[in-house]
């Protein structure tokens, strides 16, 4: 205890020797963090943003970040005070800050703002997210072919559109392997909740289910699938740690490159309010080493990872077909357009499960 | 040796006014040597803490927004309190009236309601409060079952169902799908005091309350059953007070001002209804409650001072990079020497040495 | 069967924390005196004992560290609220405040760490018995030793002199005082007891439940765990059944997902808080009127000498 008190004095001190170097002209970035940053997830991905950032260059800005910021009237202030700190691009990392972000930008206009997951924007208000989904069609790829039971066990944080077109590519991509099979869904309803993800994650394998996916943040289900003798796939994070023979793959947030890009355009007067929505091409996001599998299911995941980022594959190519058996209209030519994945709700043929709050 | 305490013969009317002091100097003591451990400058830290907030309007205004919930719910604990009720669940009042009271603003929203909306709003909110504070006080009045459990068991129960409407039902039909209503219209929004700041109606509201409150126990009859309710319970049934009824009684007012708080935010600063509408101001009024000594003004300078620490915080994170739980530490810290300071104003500290001590039976 | 089996393992690992937890706020609260700070001992349980597991390498020496958080911890609640006769419920909610803060600033360096978890008991034959086996001898030792808590407990507070002594400083502080027992002193060591039986819960998530560190993991355990105290009455019997069941709506409630019933989970998830208030409700009533709290719960005593 005492050393990582000493450790942690150390590292603390190196910190401040750091920020107390920088000059008054550098550009100031601010970061709003919904959890701690040694949350091992979202938000810790965020911070190695950050870090990146600051590694890229750190020479002309001066970054400050507030951690574990609450969704609620407190984040309004939150993003105020950097403001007032002089911070003239601020990012909040959380969907939950979209109308404080929104209401804030309105008033100093003068200040450029990023927010993450949302879709409201203005002139000073950009939005950034990923094509999570890709990923997750991979994954979906991959356990079809790793899973000798045929049934895949899901934790999902929140029925919000993010999360269920995730189950939905999961399960287009695993139907097109093998038709039969099934998908076991658990609502943790939290984000982040080790023990609670350890027990859903429980109750799926005890159910039959050999491939456990999660949607929250935590590494439990990771070493629970670890622990049974299961697979496994990581979330946010590079979660091979927790499960050196049990992760196949795991979608990382990578968020440095966007980070160094949008900082760049400020750095040079370029910036405009955009809506960035980044797939695998993008490098908004990236999936970690296909591990624990033959080399030729590696090879279909490599294929289809060139194949999506060469524009040949999208997960949710027409027909598609919904839970009710009736298909779904196509708005995008062949494939869904991109409203419909960002505000997906409904399942596709094949879920036996009910969408909650439907 | 040992520390013992003395009880005064009286209340100490002057270090009921120094002791707040004493504990700030030895709070201030403390986390100087805890910052040059981490390596901050004290004096900066503790500037950012205690005198930038309070040295900018801004500033000022985010403190009586943050302190406005806060003193409203620990106004109504502390009648609890005093009546020897113990309700812990205001956390999920607040959430309740905050869901009532939205209930109105989503059923108009888009319609043109007039200015009735407000207003219905926040009574609705109180009264939905009330009712659910009714649960834990009528369960122990009738049934003997403890109302620190039932009421916060039902803190959880309150947060989900918040969940379910606003993922379900209540979802903003052009949200996407995210977990939110849509913004509330106008008419169903609390107005702000001042033009392009954040302080709103419910700091003046919350100023009535700590009146009413103050009215309340120290002029009426009411507020003296309370209090001889709670000081000598058996006292009160010989003066035919029933202390059933005043558990009901005080339930329901802290339910009803937990629940005019919910609705006061999400009507105020936030501007719908979405999951995490509180960062845990149910609880945080309990320290405030007992930090104020349970007294109406000393709850209002209570959830200013505990408001300041918040908003000091968040400026000492961003000026000197001063990690958060350092920030709840220090919060934790400065709680137990105000406790421990208010304790001076009943007892006086002594040390003693057992061997010279005699056990004596007390009454 | 195999189903059976798998889930009572697995509400016995849930349940196994929140038991731990609550025996020792029971024995706590049997003395008189309401520490709300449960969750602040535990969480900072959980970081010592992560870190001590993981500086020496054994999982029980991070028990012990664990263990001794949760008793500095509450030391500084009895220093409070039995030396300096502060409120209790105050002074509870601070330690809890405290509490979160300090686990984030010991437990920073070792977030992203991970260790062996505690080892299942083996034995060749038993273990293997269908059905029973795993559940009767395949546990880890968090759970045994929580069995024996209890039992330890029940012992100590109905079959021993020292245990009257307690419940009589619970029940009536005065009268104890004027037989001329040491109230404060029995309250504190009850204190620390309940301090360290927090610390060992805490210690329990990152060292057997999943053997990593994250700032916040206790996740509202220790509030559970006071609940499970009052739901039981007071009475360690009823805190095993308490603290079971609860583990087992909880588990229950994921593995209905998992069959695909149709009920919106945040139903489910609020059952076990609305089978407490019930259960609570028809146990009280059960006894018309009268309640067995601990006369003395949470009421300040200043020995007058």
């Amino acid at each position: 205890m005492r050393k990582s008190l000493l450790a942690l004095a150390t590292g603390l001190l190196l910190a401040g020797s750091v920020s107390a170097a920088s000059a008054a002209d550098k550009l100031k970035v601010g970061f709003i963090y919904l959890g701690p940053i040694g949350d091992l997830g979202w938000t810790y991905q965020h911070d190695q943003g950050r870090l990146a950032l600051v590694k890229e260059l750190g020479d002309k800005i001066e970054t400050t970040y507030l951690e574990n910021v609450p969704e609620g009237p407190d984040a309004e202030r939150s993003i105020e005070q950097l403001v007032r700190a002089g911070n003239k691009l601020i990012f909040t990392t959380s969907f939950g800050y979209m109308d404080p972000t929104l209401k804030v930008a309105k008033k100093y206009p003068n200040v450029h703002f990023e927010h993450a997951t949302g879709y409201k924007r203005n002139p000073n208000m950009s939005t950034y997210s990923a094509r999570w989904y890709q990923g997750r069609y991979i994954q979906g790829l991959i356990a079809a072919k790793m899973s000798k039971s045929g049934v895949l066990g899901y934790i999902g944080s929140f029925p919000i559109p993010e999360v269920v077109s995730g189950i939905n590519a999961t399960m287009l991509a695993a139907q097109s392997i093998n038709p039969n099979i099934k998908v076991k869904i658990i609502w943790a309803n939290t984000w982040f909740d080790p023990g609670k993800e350890a027990d859903a994650a429980k109750a799926l394998i005890d159910q039959g289910a050999d491939v456990i996916m999660q949607h929250t943040d935590s590494p439990a289900p990771m070493q629970i699938a670890s622990e049974r003798g299961k697979l496994a796939f990581g979330q946010d994070s590079e979660m091979i740690k927790f499960g050196p023979k049990t992760q196949l793959t795991s979608i990382l947030d990578t968020w440095g490159p966007y980070y160094i890009e949008r900082v760049k355009a400020e750095l040079a007067g370029t910036w405009k309010s955009e809506d960035s929505w980044g797939g695998l091409d993008s490098h908004m996001f990236a999936m970690a080493p296909y591990t624990n599998m033959p080399d030729e299911v590696k090879k279909m995941a490599e294929d289809a990872q060139a194949a999506i980022i060469a524009g040949k594959l999208h997960p949710f190519k027409c027909p598609i077909v919904g839970q009710d058996g009736k298909p779904v209209e196509c708005k995008g030519g062949d494939h869904l357009d991109d409203g419909q994945i960002l505000g997906m709700n409904f399942y596709v043929k094949g879920i036996d499960d009910k969408l909650p709050g439907k | 040796m040992q520390l013992v305490l003395e009880k005064r013969a009286e209340r100490s009317g002057t270090i009921a006014l120094v002791s707040p002091l004493i504990a700030v100097g030895l709070t201030i003591v403390t986390m100087v040597i805890l910052f040059a451990i981490l390596g901050k400058n004290p004096l900066l830290a503790l500037h950012a803490y205690f005198i930038a907030p309070l040295t900018d309007g801004y500033s000022l205004q985010e403190i009586a927004v943050k302190a406005t919930p806060l003193v409203m719910i620990a106004i109504g604990l502390s009648l609890c309190y005093l009546a020897n009720a113990w309700n812990i669940g205001a956390e999920g009042q607040f959430l309740i009236g905050a869901v009532a009271g939205s209930w109105i603003a989503v059923r108009t929203q888009g319609t043109d309601a007039g200015a009735w909306v407000l207003p219905a709003m926040l009574v609705l909110a109180a009264a939905a409060g009330a009712l659910y504070a009714l649960i834990p006080a009528i369960c122990k009045v009738k049934f003997g079952a403890s109302e620190i459990l039932t009421s916060l068991m039902l803190v959880y129960v309150a947060d989900l169902f918040l969940d379910y409407l606003v993922r379900g039902p209540w979802r903003d039909p052009h949200g996407f799908n995210f977990p939110t209503t849509a913004e509330f219209d106008p008419v169903a929004t609390v107005p702000l005091l001042i033009e392009g700041g954040r302080l709103h109606l419910g700091s003046i509201i919350v100023l009535l309350v700590v009146a009413a409150a103050a009215i309340l126990l120290g002029r009426t009859i009411k507020g003296f059953e309370i209090r001889v309710v709670g000081a000598a319970p058996r006292a009160a049934r010989f003066g035919g007070f029933k202390a059933d009824r005043l558990i009901i009684l005080t339930f329901a007012i802290s339910g009803a001002l937990a629940g005019l708080a919910g609705i006061i935010e999400v009507a105020g600063p936030i501007g719908h209804l979405q999951p995490g509408i509180s960062p845990g101001y149910g609880f945080t009024a309990i320290i405030v409650a007992f930090l104020g000594r349970l007294n109406p003004l000393g709850i209002l300078v209570a959830g200013l001072f505990l408001a300041l620490t918040f908003i000091g915080g968040e400026q000492a994170q961003i000026a000197m990079k001063i990690p958060l739980d350092v920030t709840k530490v220090f919060q934790g810290i400065l709680l137990f020497y105000v406790l421990a300071c208010d304790s001076l104003i009943l007892y006086r500290f002594k040390l003693v040495f057992p061997n010279r001590q005699v056990a004596r039976g007390a009454g | 069967m195999e189903l059976v089996e798998a889930i009572i393992l697995s509400v016995l690992a849930a349940s196994t924390p929140l038991l731990i937890a609550a025996t020792g706020e029971l024995v706590t609260e049997r003395s008189g005196v309401l520490n709300l700070g449960v969750e602040g001992m535990m969480i900072v349980g959980a970081a010592c004992g992560f870190a001590g597991a993981w500086l020496s390498g054994s999982v029980f020496i991070g028990a012990l560290f664990g263990i001794v958080a949760g008793v500095l911890m509450s030391l500084v609640f009895a220093l409070m609220a039995l030396g300096l006769a502060v409120n209790q419920v105050a002074t509870g909610l601070a330690l809890t405040i405290l509490g979160v803060g300090l686990s984030g600033l010991i437990g920073a360096g070792f977030v992203g760490e991970r260790i062996t978890p505690a080892v299942h008991l083996h034995i060749p034959g038993a273990t293997d018995i269908p059905l029973i086996g795993r559940v009767l001898f395949g546990e880890d030792g968090f759970v045994y030793v929580s069995i024996a808590l209890v039992v330890g407990v029940w012992w100590f507070l109905y079959r021993t002199r020292a245990g009257l002594i307690l419940r009589a400083c619970g029940d009536n502080h005065a009268s104890a005082h004027a037989l001329g027992y040491p109230v404060l002193r029995i309250r504190t060591f009850a204190v620390m007891f309940g301090g360290a039986c927090a610390g060992l819960a805490g210690a329990y998530l990152p060292l057997a439940y999943t053997p990593f560190f994250v700032p916040g993991m206790t996740a509202g355990r220790g509030w559970i765990a006071l609940a499970l105290v009052v739901f039981s009455s007071w009475r360690p019997g009823r805190l095993v059944l308490g603290a079971y069941l609860f583990g087992a709506v909880t588990i229950l409630q994921l593995h209905a997902q998992g069959w695909g019933v149709g009920i919106p989970s945040q139903f489910m998830s609020a059952l076990p808080y609305l089978a407490t208030v019930v259960v609570l409700v028809l146990i009280s009533r059960e006894r018309s009127g009268g309640s067995t709290a601990p006369a003395a719960l949470g009421t300040v005593f200043v020995p007058d000498c």
